[in-house]
């Protein structure tokens, strides 16, 4: 089996536009949460969100390729240029056959949807833009990213609502193990702050009108963000032949089904998932320094992931950080743990846990170490990443760090 | 609110309470809790929906904290009593 590596992050949410950006911000806690800005926001109930405050389309992108790029595409775009130019590499012919693309999203062009919808629904119009289908199709970020890339092997998109982008990292992972590529660009994104995408989450009544507090008392909901992180996924022996910066190894991936409840979380699911991502690691509990936690701040999600991780490390789970930094940029659907991921780099090449920011009150039911409103220096080894999607899909990654 | 108001609300109320619940209407007691019904809170959600719907009102539920939201999900007597002092409100 080959060995992975990580060459290259890129990012683009609420707390910055680069994946630099984005650790500055959790380093120093910031949120980036706040009021939602978009037609027909007076009609919500729910009117915050990690939404990213500023973006011009036309300042990154041409007329023509706005044509085609919804916003999730948008963002896997800028996302992956970025991992790509600090990878360093080339993708010459020979690299390009063996070089794919692999993207989590959930709700693909939904903007592109919501705005069709609207025309031809609220406006009565009976003629939409040609391109409406291939600017919506899930599959678009991944396509637009292999085009601009030059991707010529595998690419394909995986959509397991909030664990999308760990599914897919996953799957970026095995290819590259197993042999099938020797590089794979791999993340996710999402683009649902738009009037259908929230309302349709008010309608399940698990969205928090005031804030993002995950694993405090006080939590009453989850807070949706918006956005992209690409990483470079690279064979070890390729990345050393052309002396890459390395910046950790991924070690382990685990995914399991509930098999249980549509929307409820099950403990037991997770914690086959926990426990499957260390072997294939290799790992004892006692290894991972920092969990990143699925940590959604609905009182379900938060209490089960807690008692999962207890669970699954014994008394190692006291000697843990964990936190959740969807606090900060809210829940990115099937783009967060790509975003997410960017806090386990964090962590074992600076140094630095991010926090759980809005912490406000312990919790019994959630009382781990979850580096409560300001971020810790604390050397980590190895690092895991959480995410538990609604259908009760899970998909745990671990990383290492490298040399 | 007359009493036929008030019976309007409560017959509707159980009507919606026993299909959520797959009971006959004349099942559903007026103590009996979401428990006793077998709605889980899945059912609950969608049981505030269709009261939204069927009252034009809106229900203060969060599902994160259900007991502590204002809205008194603890018997069927509480949720129409919580049901009939919303369209009040309204009035």
């Amino acid at each position: 089996m080959h060995r992975v590596v990580i060459t290259g992050q890129g990012a683009i949410n609420a707390l910055g536009r680069s994946a630099g950006e984005t650790m500055q911000a959790m380093r120093e806690g910031r949120s980036g949460i706040g009021a939602l800005d978009f037609q027909d926001v007076e009609r919500l109930s729910i009117a915050i969100g990690g939404q990213i405050r500023d973006y011009l389309p036309e300042a990154h992108f041409s007329r023509q390729e706005l044509t085609l790029y919804d916003k999730f595409t948008q963002f896997a775009l800028l996302a992956a240029a970025e991992a790509v130019a600090m990878s360093g590499l080339e993708i010459g012919e020979e690299l390009s056959e063996r070089a794919g693309v692999v993207l989590g999203t959930s709700g693909g062009g939904l903007q592109t949807q919501d705005e069709n919808y609207r025309l031809v629904y609220q406006e009565g119009k009976n003629r939409v833009h040609p391109f409406v289908v291939p600017r919506l199709m899930n599959n678009a970020a991944a396509s637009h990213v292999s085009m601009v890339h030059n991707l010529q092997g595998p690419s394909y998109t995986v959509a397991t609502a909030c664990a999308s982008s760990n599914h897919a990292m996953g799957q970026a992972f095995n290819l590259i193990r197993s042999g099938q590529a020797r590089v794979v660009l791999t993340g996710g994104s999402e683009s649902m702050l738009c009037f259908g995408g929230i309302k349709a989450w008010e309608g399940l009544r698990v969205m928090s009108r005031d804030g993002c507090r995950p694993f405090s008392k006080t939590r009453n909901g989850m807070v949706q963000g918006e956005g992209a992180a690409v990483f470079v996924f690279e064979e070890l022996e390729h990345a050393r032949a052309r002396g890459a910066e390395i910046l950790a190894e991924v070690t382990g991936f685990a995914m399991t089904s509930d098999a249980s409840d549509i929307v409820t979380p099950n403990k037991l699911g997770a914690v086959r998932a926990m426990r499957g991502a260390l072997r294939d690691a290799g790992l004892a509990p006692e290894a991972i320094g920092y969990i990143n936690a699925h940590g959604t701040g609905t009182s379900a999600n938060d209490r089960t992931e807690c008692a999962a991780v207890r669970e699954t490390f014994g008394p190692a789970a006291d000697a843990l950080m964990i936190s959740s930094t969807k606090s900060m940029h809210g829940h990115v659907i099937g783009g967060t743990g790509a975003i997410e991921l960017i806090a386990c780099l964090m962590a074992l090449r600076d140094g630095v846990i991010a926090p759980t920011i809005n912490y406000e009150e312990p919790d019994p039911d959630c009382d781990l170490d979850v580096v409560p409103n300001t971020a810790r220096e604390r050397p980590v080894r190895a690092a895991m990443s959480n995410a538990f999607a609604f259908g009760g899909l899970n998909a745990v990654l671990v990383l290492t760090a490298f040399g | 609110m007359s009493d036929t108001v008030q019976d309007n609300v409560r017959d509707r109320m159980v009507a919606i309470l026993a299909e959520q619940a797959v009971l006959e209407p004349g099942d559903i007691r007026m103590d009996a809790t979401l428990e006793d019904l077998g709605i889980d809170s899945l059912g609950l959600v969608e049981a505030i929906f269709a009261i939204e719907e069927a009252f034009e009102v809106q229900v203060p539920f969060n599902a994160n904290e259900p007991a502590e939201s204002e809205f008194d999900i603890s018997t069927v007597a509480s949720m129409v009593r919580a049901v009939e002092n919303l369209i009040a409100a309204q009035k």
